[in-house]
């Protein structure tokens, strides 16, 4: 035990964690503003609904960001966690008396219950890669749909009424859970299986040659990608008092997915950043448009959508890519006694040593060029023309 | 009386989604991936058709107009989203072009619901009235949905075997880089791919309004995902593959509209039935499977 803490104590770096007290402070800040009576009902329900923006952004990183696998269906786990684990919730609450363990009780069977179909889904991942598993996962969400909807014991087409806890204390359970959430997917990234699913994201064969469970390292992420989306599913179901199936549709997903691509894909400071950001905007746009220009979001967060997607991966773009990233400009302002052409050297070294070695570089190795000019050069137009004679 | 009606309201149903999944299956066939926009181009030729289907009264003219002028419309979409979109990520990771194309629908959808409004508008499409085929009532609709349909499968099957762009569609998906070699353009063997793939979604969003004559911004989503599991349970990349998967999954779904306990898990049915597949025989009924190499 001793030695364990020695060892946290000194694998401790602040700049490694530094985002959990950023959330940290961010929520003791929100709590003492709601003490003090600062925060309106409105105000403290967009909290929680940034904190389960943030859990479904986080695991749906895990998957697309990290084991590189497109899931679409992630509003179908989350759909499950929330109907299962606030049906829980209802029949929990007549034995019961204290709210927040029935919720703590309630997340946990509706993670669990995501993360049984997340293993599920998971399965056939195994053998499907890329666009037939992002098919699987949206074909599983809508089907997850479509029997909730025709469950009458779930409450069918009208949807399932649960008890909305207390909007005031809710963010903070949520914002707990977002730290639990964070604190899980960090370490698991930065552990060896960690290592184990970024190198299967990077090169499945590879992965698999170097000796990596690939089939245990899939099902694991989904599992816990999926337990998580049925946690915040848990947590959105107790913000509203009704949860409707229609809520949970593929565009949904998409929102989520808008929110990992723009934050980053693979990194996790990224994702939250990016939910809390659109989450809050969605609101404030919420309020602000009314009537058809509602509808104006959904092109712009494509477009952007687009345009990162194709900043970061377009062929083309590559060089132009290199030579004006942030990193070039940080060095530009701040280090300016380095001069560009120190950093262009750099580059040109680096695209030379990741192209494969050219011929001219074969043929120098042979007949180095600076050979041609040292004194014994006569002698080698004799040797060069010896061959000649004898040929002829 | 029930089989027979059932049954060429299935297959008309399933011509349908074969007309999609066509397109899906070529462009996954030639260009490697999957074109989510492909259900939504079918909601821009509805919306095309909604335009321009009250330019005569005459109901032949009517039709053939709208037709006509959806087709242009959505091959305009697919040539534009193809070259705008995909042509830049020729060459990047599928995750990324997977995304991109799920950007494309995403847009298409939200500039209809700017443009025309998230609400269901109907559309009155001439009456063709119907016919008695059999002891049994039918509408005109549904027999050309089929007839056409299938005549319009046939002629790309025989164009993409016996004329020499659809021999070089076949040789690029065959081996991209070899075709190239072989002096085959395959950026506009791509471009025309997606032109025909549109094209066939126009000819499938009318039939569609045939059946359901409402036209809404997310129109062409839920046929979008069916027809690419027909495309899947055919096998994808194979034209057959596509109307077999097509017909197969349309007599499938009006079976369960006629069950009385399933007919609300019509769509359970259909996925699940698209995972079983998925489980036991990734590469489909007609797929031919395809060796990873490192």
């Amino acid at each position: 035990m001793k030695q364990y803490l020695k060892n946290i104590k000194q694998s401790f770096k602040l700049k490694k964690s530094l985002n959990y007290f950023v959330i940290a402070a961010f929520l003791i800040a929100m709590i003492g503003l709601d003490a003090g009576g600062m925060l309106g009902r409105s105000t403290v329900g967009i909290l929680s609904r940034i904190a389960y923006c943030i859990i479904l952004a986080v695991s749906l990183n895990l998957v697309v960001g990290f084991l590189g696998e497109l899931s679409l269906g992630h509003a179908g786990f989350m759909c499950v966690g929330a109907y299962v684990g606030c049906f829980c919730a209802n029949l929990l609450h007549k034995s019961i008396a204290s709210d927040l363990l029935v919720l703590i009780i309630a997340m946990l069977i509706g993670g669990a219950t995501a993360a049984v179909f997340g293993f599920i889904v998971g399965l056939p991942a195994l053998r499907l890669r890329g666009d037939y598993l992002a098919i699987v996962t949206l074909a599983f969400g809508e089907i997850v749909r479509n029997i909730f909807n025709g469950w009458d014991a779930f409450g069918g087409a009208m949807g399932l009424g649960t008890k909305p806890y207390d909007a005031h204390s809710l963010f903070i359970v949520a914002f707990i859970v977002v730290l639990f959430v964070l604190m899980v997917c960090q370490n698991l990234i930065r552990s060896k299986h960690g290592r184990a699913i970024t190198a299967i994201r990077d090169n499945e064969i590879a992965a698999k040659a170097m000796g990596i469970n690939v089939t245990y390292y899939k099902l694991f992420v989904f599992t816990i990608a999926a337990f998580f989306a049925g946690v915040a599913g848990v947590i959105y179901g107790h913000s509203v008092s009704i949860i409707r199936q229609d809520y949970f549709t593929y565009n949904y997903s998409i929102d989520y997915l808008v929110m990992v691509v723009l934050g980053g894909m693979g990194s996790m400071n990224g994702s939250i950043i990016a939910a809390s950001l659109i989450t809050y905007i969605n609101v404030w746009l919420q309020n602000m448009l009314t009537g058809d220009l509602a509808g104006i979001k959904q092109p712009i967060y494509a477009l952007i959508l687009i345009a990162v997607v194709m900043f970061n991966n377009a062929p083309a773009l590559k060089p132009f890519k290199e030579r004006f990233n942030l990193r070039n400009l940080w060095d530009l302002i701040f280090r300016s006694r380095r001069k560009p052409e120190v950093i262009k050297d750099d580059a040109a070294e680096w695209n030379r040593i990741e192209t494969k070695i050219k011929i001219d570089d074969l043929l120098s190795v042979e007949v180095p060029p600076n050979k041609a000019n040292t004194p014994d050069k006569p002698q080698k137009d004799g040797a060069a023309a010896k061959p000649k004679k004898g040929g002829k | 009386m029930n089989i027979v009606s059932g049954l060429i309201n299935g297959l008309s149903l399933g011509a349908i989604y074969a007309l999609i999944a066509l397109g899906y299956t070529m462009v996954y066939g030639i260009a490697r991936m999957l074109n989510f926009a492909h259900g939504d181009i079918i909601m821009v030729g509805a919306y095309a058709i909604y335009f321009a289907v009250g330019i005569s009264d005459n109901p032949v003219v009517s039709i053939l107009g709208s037709i006509v002028f959806a087709i242009l419309i959505c091959t305009l979409m697919g040539v534009i989203t193809e070259g705008l979109a995909y042509r830049p990520l020729r060459g990047a990771s599928p995750l990324a072009v997977l995304i991109t194309a799920i950007g494309v629908s995403y847009f298409l959808q939200g500039i209809a619901q700017m443009a025309f409004g998230a609400k269901a508008l109907p559309i009155t499409l001439p009456n063709l009235g119907t016919i008695r085929l059999f002891g049994t009532s039918i509408s005109v609709g549904t027999i050309i949905t089929l007839i056409l349909g299938l005549i319009l499968m046939l002629a790309l099957t025989l164009f993409v075997k016996y004329t020499r762009t659809g021999r070089a569609m076949l040789a690029v998906s065959e081996d991209n880089g070899a075709a190239q070699l072989m002096g085959v353009n395959v950026n506009r063997i791509i471009m025309l791919t997606f032109a025909i793939g549109s094209a066939l979604a126009a000819f499938a969003s009318l039939f569609y309004l045939f059946s359901i004559p409402s036209v809404d911004p997310k129109l062409g989503s839920m046929p979008g995902i069916k027809a690419f599991a027909a495309a899947v349970i055919g096998g994808i990349g194979s034209i057959p593959g596509a109307v077999i998967g097509g017909l197969l999954l349309g007599l499938i779904e009006n079976v369960c509209k006629t069950v009385p306990g399933l007919s609300q898990y019509t769509l359970a049915i259909e996925f699940g039935i698209l995972i079983l597949m998925l489980l036991i025989r990734p590469i489909g009924i007609l797929g031919k499977k395809r060796r990873v190499k490192v």
